[in-house]
């Protein structure tokens, strides 16, 4: 893990050293200029068939409002009004408070409960720590939308359905048996003789967690809180299975409503609506990469 | 309680006394006696033991669960006992769950009656054994605890007051408190819906039996001998089966590759502006898969979108081609959705193996070079092995998510086109799209827990076998 943690493309290339010698150094150095042409231009198409599609998406967000058959990359008179749409004409505002609220409570509780749940799996020897964490493991591999199936079924019949709160203790449940997984990894990473000397001096269980673990977990308590705070904004099966009224609607629900039904005539104002939604999160990811790299990649080394 | 003890403290042999001289009488019974007595009131072997505290702690779940009983039930003297009409949480959970109710909501002359609920008795039932399981490991620690107290009196060992015993069991639970609250959260919110949905694909719950209106019962296999055998069943699951393994295979390894290609390319030292260029091609790992999926199903709108617009103008094509909604051409669709993830997944590996490439020494290709080594053999054998070995697991892991890429999949083709060889499904539908649309759009709630048990099954063994690689489980 910490071998990923340095994934910058090194400092500027050290200069080649290449045999000098006249004509083989001329033929070396034209053979490298167009391989250089060559690799240039292969990033150059990537570089475009990746920038196309959400090119086009914001220029159809500034263009004039309307239909699919409007949208163009470029927009001639660029202006805000499908943003001003959005938000007057339908309820992307309410949406998007609700997913914030539930994101929200998602990521504190689920930083909050791994983490102990994570200290305790790595640091203290109890009866049944391996049977929970075997537990752990297989609910783990469960994929969260079956459960999400039979939560939905059981809130169907017990009157919990459509609840934004209920929504956000089911997103913690889901991901915290991966999340404590994740938390137990790291910390069992951390030297324990930090804990050993603080306990000698009289220090109580609690106190050790907070003054002394806490702090050094703090790089995969930021993985887990960038993770479990972008993941509602993005969750569709369990808001469409657990969320039913109109003024209870997530982000990610409000869009796909918004394409599904209006689709031919409004498709500019979807369009404002995915930027709006799109931009903070790709701004967060991409100052954060190195961040939510390396969590991956620990995540998987411990299985 | 602590002057009782200890006066029976003073009673029991000293160390120094030794065995022999130890009188007979209490101290002397056999080991098991306490442990039956627990066996049947919980706490009365810790009472014989002369451990009063003890005795108190196991006797009140003891009492607590019968209460729970009756308090809830509807005991009275005189009755005619029936678990329907009379039994209280633990009598009517299980009833519920055996039964799953027997009389339907009617409309009679006084309106309609009080029907049974058969989903929410099946959850109260399920509730009630969850409990009822708790209450079983108190009470095998109290017979336990009986028994090897005795055992160790008999042999002579000390007498431990009940404070002491509860002293050391609490400085010892911190790990159970801290870890309650997040115990109750899975408990309630995964391990009672996974339990839950295992159970309802033995029932004929469906959109033409729903509670309370009508019961559900249990229909044993009746279920999985449905998506088996029924040839419109079986062949939709086969053909979905495949598809999603195809998919899931086809899509790793493309997103694989083109990752590991970029990345290289952007290792190479020609490169200018590596930075730059990194940071345009993880975009789309960093835009929400939502957003890019419903983008990428608007371009590729038959009618309307842009690229079908450009290949007429170009006069690639006469007419227009409607990517995911042409029933005559669904590797049309299926190539399309590929080459979308492609676009979405190759930036995480290209992250992720260009990590690795930086910390590759470059001593490692000096020396390749020196030994005359051209760019393929220095790829072939010295940066693929390296970054296979620290990929390797991530691969796993990004096809048991491919595997599931309901995000995909639903967000750009809604399955299509449509398939008329299949039930509920169209020719892009994976296992997991395709269960979906089983249970929310037909509530075709049986087949669909049926179907999620084979997912579970199939990802279940993929994951197990991947663990058992990894070092993790040796490190529980």
């Amino acid at each position: 893990m910490t071998a990923t943690t340095r994934n910058e493309p090194g400092p500027p290339a050290t200069r080649q050293k290449r045999p000098r010698r006249g004509d083989a150094e001329g033929r070396q150095r034209l053979r490298d200029g167009t391989a250089g042409l060559f690799i240039h231009i292969e990033l150059a198409i990537v570089a475009f068939i990746v920038v196309f599609p959400l090119l086009w998406v914001v220029g159809s967000s500034l263009g004039p409002g309307g239909g699919l058959a409007n949208a163009t990359p470029i927009p001639e008179n660029a202006s805000l009004d499908n943003y001003v749409h959005l938000f007057t004409q339908t309820d992307y505002g309410r949406w998007y408070l609700n997913s914030l609220y539930v994101a929200t409570l998602n990521m504190v509780g689920s930083v909050i409960l791994s983490a102990l749940c994570g200290y305790v799996f790595a640091r203290i020897r109890f009866r049944g720590r391996k049977v929970s964490m075997l537990g752990i493991l297989i609910l783990q591999m469960f994929p969260s939308f079956l459960t999400a199936i039979a939560v939905y079924m059981l809130f169907l019949n017990f009157g919990l359905l459509d609840s934004l709160t209920g929504l956000a203790l089911v997103s913690i449940a889901a991901a915290l048996p991966y999340n404590t997984w994740l938390m137990k990894g790291y910390t069992d990473n951390l030297p324990a003789s930090l804990d050993e000397a603080a306990a000698i001096d009289g220090a109580g269980r609690i106190t050790i967690f907070r003054k002394i673990v806490l702090p050094l977990m703090r790089p995969m308590l930021t993985f887990v809180a960038i993770t479990q705070f972008t993941i509602p904004w993005m969750d569709f099966i369990l808001p469409r299975l657990l969320l039913q009224s109109q003024d209870k609607q997530t982000v990610a629900l409000g869009l796909f409503q918004l394409i599904t039904n209006q689709y031919l005539n409004d498709f500019t104002t979807f369009a404002a609506g995915a930027v709006v939604l799109a931009v903070p999160i790709t701004i967060l990811y991409i100052v954060l990469q190195r961040h939510l790299v390396t969590g991956a990649m620990a995540g998987a080394e411990k299985g | 309680m602590s002057t009782t003890e200890s006066a029976t403290t003073s009673e029991s042999p000293t160390p120094a006394g030794g065995r022999a001289q130890r009188g007979p009488g209490r101290a002397g019974l056999p080991s098991w006696v306490p442990g039956a007595a627990s066996a049947l009131v919980w706490g009365a072997g810790q009472l014989i033991n002369r451990q009063v505290g003890k005795a108190a702690f196991f006797f009140g779940f003891f009492a607590g669960a019968i209460v729970t009983e009756i308090a809830t039930g509807n005991y009275y003297s005189g009755m005619e006992f029936s678990p329907r009409g009379n039994g209280g949480f633990f009598a009517k959970g299980l009833w519920g769950l055996v039964t799953l109710g027997t009389q339907p909501r009617e409309m009679t002359l006084t309106g309609l009656t009080e029907g049974d609920n058969s989903i929410v008795l099946m959850a109260n039932g399920l509730i009630a054994i969850l409990t009822m399981a708790l209450l079983a490991i108190l009470w095998i620690w109290g017979v336990r605890d009986a028994v090897r107290y005795r055992r160790t009196l008999n042999a002579g060992g000390d007498r431990v007051t009940s404070r002491d015993y509860f002293q050391r069991l609490w400085d010892g639970a911190f790990a159970y408190i801290a870890l309650s609250p997040g115990l109750v959260l899975i408990v309630f919110m995964s391990v009672l819906p996974v339990l839950f949905g295992i159970l309802v694909a033995f029932t004929d719950y469906n959109r033409d039996n729903l509670p309370p209106k009508n019961l559900v019962s249990w229909v044993g296999f009746d279920n999985f001998a449905t998506v088996f055998s029924v040839p419109s069943w079986a062949g939709t699951f086969l053909g979905v089966l495949t598809w999603t393994f195809v998919w899931a295979v086809l899509a790793t390894a493309m997103t694989y590759i083109a990752g590991m290609l970029q990345a290289v390319l952007l290792a190479n030292k020609k490169v200018r502006f590596p930075r730059v260029w990194r940071s345009i091609f993880l975009l789309p790992w960093a835009v929400p898969g939502i957003v890019s999926a419903l983008v990428f199903r608007s371009m590729f709108n038959g009618q309307f979108g842009p690229i079908s617009q450009f290949l007429v103008d170009i006069g690639l094509t006469d007419e227009r081609i409607y990517w995911f909604t042409d029933p005559s051409s669904p590797n049309l669709a299926r190539g399309v959705a590929l080459l979308v993830n492609l676009w979405l997944g190759f930036p995480f590996f290209m992250a992720l193996v260009g990590g690795v490439l930086a910390n590759i020494p470059d001593s490692y290709y000096e020396a390749a070079r020196i030994d005359g080594a051209g760019p393929l053999q220095q790829f072939r054998y010295i940066t693929f092995p390296v970054v296979q070995r620290v990929v390797s697991p991530l691969l796993i892991l990004a096809f048991v998510s491919n595997f599931n890429n309901f995000g995909l999949i639903y967000f750009l083709t809604e399955g299509g086109p449509d398939n008329v060889d299949y039930r509920f499904a169209g020719s892009t539908d994976l296992l997991v799209t395709w269960l979906f649309k089983l249970t929310l759009d037909n509530r075709l709630y049986n087949i669909g827990a049926v179907m999620s048990l084979i997912v579970f099954f199939i990802v279940g063994t993929i994951s197990v076998w991947n663990l058992n690689r990894s070092k993790a489980i040796r490190e529980l």
